[in-house]
């Protein structure tokens, strides 16, 4: 598919502080990417030169095959939502939309019918002689997402923009971007810090951190094949277990986990994993099942329960193995629980498929 | 926010009546307002009164028939107007380049070129005028620099005509315009010309239809103070002006002073009062009084649609729309030339900013500093240049018993008014920032009628209320009459100081068992002192430089520092007021940089 936007090794540093190191990405037309990463890992930057409102020390940025590097805002065919949503509080509803189009010389009569039409698609249409002020919260983000799609653009960027909503509101207008992505079919690029958010919403994840891309892919990608520890612990709940390559097998790799236990994961072919390397494992707290006395798995382990939490559909555990080593796990809460399971031992288990080999140790997690 | 909650009243307890407990909440207004009822709205009051009854106690128009029979007074009337808006519109049109350079460049360099918007602000008008008449006179610099760069002949007439008053005037007033159009700015959020400028709106597309609307309010509300207090001036003009250039507030003083004619005084000073309600008024019905305090609301105040309004706003709209595209023309042609490729950063557009910014900044700063020079010369007059060195001046200053006992007299004058003003008004800040309560708006409006109304109504009025209760020539009348322009000042610093001021800081301290005068002494007093202390140095500088209050009361007997450097002034110009003026200059440097080090001292916490 074509490309909508594509950047190469575009840097910014303020001072000594490089906030984007050299990054480079294509996006093809009508995909929704998510720049996801803590605060501080460049996410912004990356976003704020695309909108031709930081200019980059250097690389190329082309919308549309245009180079736009160092355009002006204006020149280039984008739309961008801000976090406080940057309605004009002195213009109307229907000024605030029909802006960005008398910007762009529409004669009256067509201006008028594609801002009815796009308050239609964001049903408010009753608001349009409204001022911002008068809005709540979630119809503000409506008319902002109206008045930076009712012209079209290449692309869209959005900078967290669900950010100031509570949670339930979030939810819903999570959705209803969702739906007018597919509506309007634009290519949208999406700035969180929400990793929930980043996973329900994106075609792809472009995860960052320190100033550079960390690892893209879609969200499943992201979730059950990491390539980093980074990558592992941003994305959800992780077991990390420091190990040791011992065995190479045909299917599998065999590996010696933390107090002598042998845990066995897919065989890979990355060069890097000899026996000197540090290594990780890593496993999802729901991928561990609780095993009865008679039951096998691939890989299991006994486990001294510390506590438990029932947080709603699922109860969280919280043990350690038998070097002190912490182990979380999750399980469907199915009935009232009878927590009374604190300071037994108990055995889990996990399939080998489940079980991703990382590069590096990981420091300091909880 | 969870800010309405925590800020409900305290519930009243049932066994203490409704009145007791009504009072225990409204206790902290009362110093501030029974002070501005007896020394500000009683005597006002009564002015307007004496005005239009004769000695008999009768009705009696004979002043407003006298002001309006001869075209003399309806001359003064018409000049005032016309000085007033010519300033207005100077100080608009000259402040909002400087308050757009100041709102839009970094805190760093934003602070930095305050300074010099700053110094000016607080130093006298007196200093500031005899400073133009250094530069604008027959001798002055101006016609010096350019005689002997051969441009002209003979000496140019610069002064004593409308054109000194001009320079004079908006010199004076573009401090305020300035503040007051930045403060607007500042909260302009910067995101909004950045969403124009993504949405496809180019330089002037966004300045014009987004941030020159939003920053409107602040035009108005410099306007507006600078015609009002432009109104009742007469310092400049009486220096810098001749007779044809005469404004009412100078006639109220030659009726005063010269005819003893207290009762048509009193009927021009209401004329004064007069029309600065109806312009307050006409403000009020065109663009709503919220513009004042900075706080545009749109839509919220959808009942203005008078006929007024509704055409100024159409117009506005129709002018903003055609401004803008001939300034995207321009863009447009010069972007059709140059076919601009962006494979390099541009220039940024900043350079006219700063360039205009910058040509204010140098016009306001600059010229006060023309004394220094003088101040150390030789000269037996007061012009251009300076000859040798001598201190002759300074020590004519220092010799002269008049001299010493009038600045001796204005900073005991000025520490006791600034004491008086903290005293009363922290309370009633406290009250105004804290409590809700119905009518909050009027309250402040009253509390800041006295800066807001020309000065020199009330000190007429206050002429008249001490000469019933022999206040005149006395340093307590001083303090009074100069603490009722002070305390709003101090009032408005303190509640700005209050309004960055976490209240669960008290309600932590008392949950931590420290009762409300403890809270006060350990928690509140600490974090709020650098406030008040502001608000001290504030106080004690506008007392210390206020004449119109002085040149009334202190009777000519009681001479303060401003009243005898008037005097002097009035009779023989002399290098002597130039060496009073540095020292002047140099003290409120000094007291400048003590504000600003304790607000640096206290924001490193």
């Amino acid at each position: 598919m074509k490309s909508k936007l594509s950047i190469k090794n575009v840097w910014k540093s303020y001072g000594s502080v490089m906030a984007l190191k050299e990054t480079s990405l294509e996006v093809p037309e009508g995909e929704f990417l998510t720049l996801l990463g803590p605060s501080g890992s460049g996410k912004t930057t990356l976003l704020m030169t695309l909108a031709g409102l930081v200019l980059p020390d250097g690389g190329e940025i082309r919308i549309d095959g245009v180079l736009s590097t160092f355009a002006p805002s204006h020149q280039r065919d984008i739309g961008m939502v801000f976090q406080n949503y940057a309605l004009f509080p002195h213009l109307t509803i229907y000024e605030n939309i029909a802006f960005p189009l008398r910007m762009r010389r529409m004669p009256a009569a067509e201006i008028d019918r594609k801002v009815k039409r796009i308050l239609e698609i964001v049903r408010l249409p009753h608001v349009a002689e409204r001022f911002p002020s008068e809005l709540s919260g979630g119809q503000q983000q409506r008319i902002a997402l109206a008045r930076c799609t009712v012209y079209q653009p290449s692309i869209v960027l959005m900078d967290e923009p669900l950010g100031a909503l509570d949670k339930k509101l979030r939810d819903q207008m999570q959705i209803e971007i969702k739906m007018l992505h597919e509506e309007l079919k634009t290519t949208i690029l999406y700035v969180t810090h929400d990793q929930e958010e980043a996973m329900s919403m994106s075609d792809r994840i472009c995860l960052m951190n320190d100033g550079q891309i960390e690892q893209i892919g879609t969200p499943n990608d992201l979730y059950f094949e990491p390539k980093s520890i980074f990558t592992a612990l941003f994305l959800g709940g992780a077991n990390m277990f420091p190990v040791r390559i011992k065995d190479q097998d045909t299917d599998f790799d065999t590996y010696e986990g933390p107090g002598g236990g042998m845990i066995r994961a897919p065989r890979t072919n990355d060069p890097r994993r000899s026996g000197t390397d540090e290594l990780s494992i890593m496993v999802r707290p729901e991928h561990i099942t609780l095993l009865r006395s008679d039951e096998h798995a691939e890989n299991a382990a006994e486990v001294r329960v510390r506590n438990s939490v029932m947080v709603g559909p699922v109860t969280k555990y919280f043990g350690e193995l038998a070097d002190g080593t912490d182990v979380t796990f999750t399980q469907l809460t199915t009935a009232p629980t009878r927590s009374a399971i604190s300071g037994d031992t108990i055995r889990i288990g996990w399939p080998a498929a489940r079980t991703v080999v990382l590069p590096g140790r990981s420091v300091g997690h909880e | 926010m969870s800010d309405t909650a925590l800020r409900a009243p305290l519930p009243a307890r049932a066994d203490s009546g409704l009145r007791s407990a009504k009072f225990r909440r409204l206790w902290p207004l009362l110093p501030t307002s029974i002070f501005l009822l007896i020394v500000f709205l009683i005597p006002v009051s009564q002015l307007l009164w004496l005005s239009i009854v004769d000695a008999g106690g009768e009705i009696n128009l004979d002043h407003y028939e006298r002001l309006f029979s001869t075209t003399l007074y309806f001359n003064v009337l018409k000049n005032t107007f016309s000085i007033a808006l010519w300033t207005t519109l100077i100080c608009i049109v000259a402040g909002y380049p400087v308050a757009y350079l100041l709102a839009s460049v970094s805190p760093a360099s934003r602070s930095g070129l305050l300074i010099w918007v700053m110094v000016p602000f607080w130093t006298s008008f007196l200093v500031r005028s005899f400073a133009w008449m250094l530069l604008l006179g027959r001798d002055g610099v101006l016609n010096q620099w350019m005689a002997s760069l051969g441009v002209i002949e003979q000496p140019l007439k610069l002064m004593y005509n409308f054109f000194g008053v001009m320079v004079g005037m908006s010199h004076a007033m573009l401090p305020i315009a300035i503040l007051t159009m930045l403060s607007v700015m500042q909260s302009i959020n910067p995101n909004l010309t950045r969403a124009a400028s993504t949405l496809g709106a180019g330089t002037s597309h966004s300045f014009w239809r987004i941030y020159f609307p939003l920053s409107l309010p602040g035009v108005a509300a410099a306007g507006l103070l600078v015609f009002i207090t432009a109104m009742g001036f007469f310092i400049t003009p009486t220096l810098l002006g001749s007779p044809r250039e005469m404004m009412m507030a100078q006639l109220i003083i030659i009726q005063i002073e010269e005819m003893l004619n207290w009762g048509f005084a009193g009927a021009i000073s209401v004329m004064l009062l007069v029309a600065a309600f109806s312009i307050f008024y006409l403000f009020d019905r065109v663009l709503g009084m919220s513009a004042l305090t900075g706080g545009a609301s749109y839509g919220k105040s959808r009942g203005r649609d008078g006929l007024l309004s509704r055409l100024g706003s159409d117009i506005g709209r129709r002018f903003i729309a055609g401004i803008s595209w001939i300034g995207w023309g321009i863009g447009h042609g010069f972007h059709m030339l140059f076919r601009p490729k962006y494979d390099r950063p541009g220039g940024q557009r900043m350079t006219a900013r700063w360039l205009v910014g910058l040509a204010v900044i140098i016009f306001l700063a600059v010229p006060t500093f023309f004394v220094i020079p003088l101040s150390f010369s030789e000269n037996s007059f007061f012009g251009w240049p300076p000859r040798g060195f001598s201190l002759q001046w300074y020590e004519a200053y220092f010799s002269s018993a008049i001299w010493q006992e009038a600045t001796l007299r204005s900073v005991g004058v000025g520490l006791s008014t600034a004491m008086l003003s903290v005293v009363l008004g922290t309370p009633a800040a406290f009250f105004l920032s804290r409590q809700q309560i119905a009518g909050k708006t009027a309250i402040i409006a009253f509390i800041l009628s006295p800066i807001i109304l020309p000065h020199i109504v009330v000190a007429v009025a206050l002429f008249y209320a001490y000469s019933y209760v022999g206040l005149i020539g006395t340093n307590i009348g001083l303090v009074i009459g100069h603490t009722v322009f002070t305390l709003p000042y101090v009032i408005i610093t303190v509640m700005a100081v209050l309004k960055n001021y976490d209240q669960r800081l008290d309600q932590a301290a008392w949950t931590l068992g420290a009762d409300q005068a403890r809270t006060f002494r350990y928690i509140t007093f600490p974090l709020i002192r650098t406030g008040l202390i502001t608000a001290f140095l504030f106080a004690f500088v506008r007392s210390f430089d206020e004449l119109t209050i002085a040149l009334f009361v202190s009777g000519g007997i009681a001479t303060t520092l401003p009243r005898q450097m008037w005097s002097e002034a009035l009779l023989n110009i002399s290098p002597t007021l130039a060496a009073v003026s540095t020292l002047m200059l140099v003290f409120v440097a000094a007291i400048i940089l003590i504000a600003e080090f304790v607000g640096r001292r206290s924001r490193r916490r």
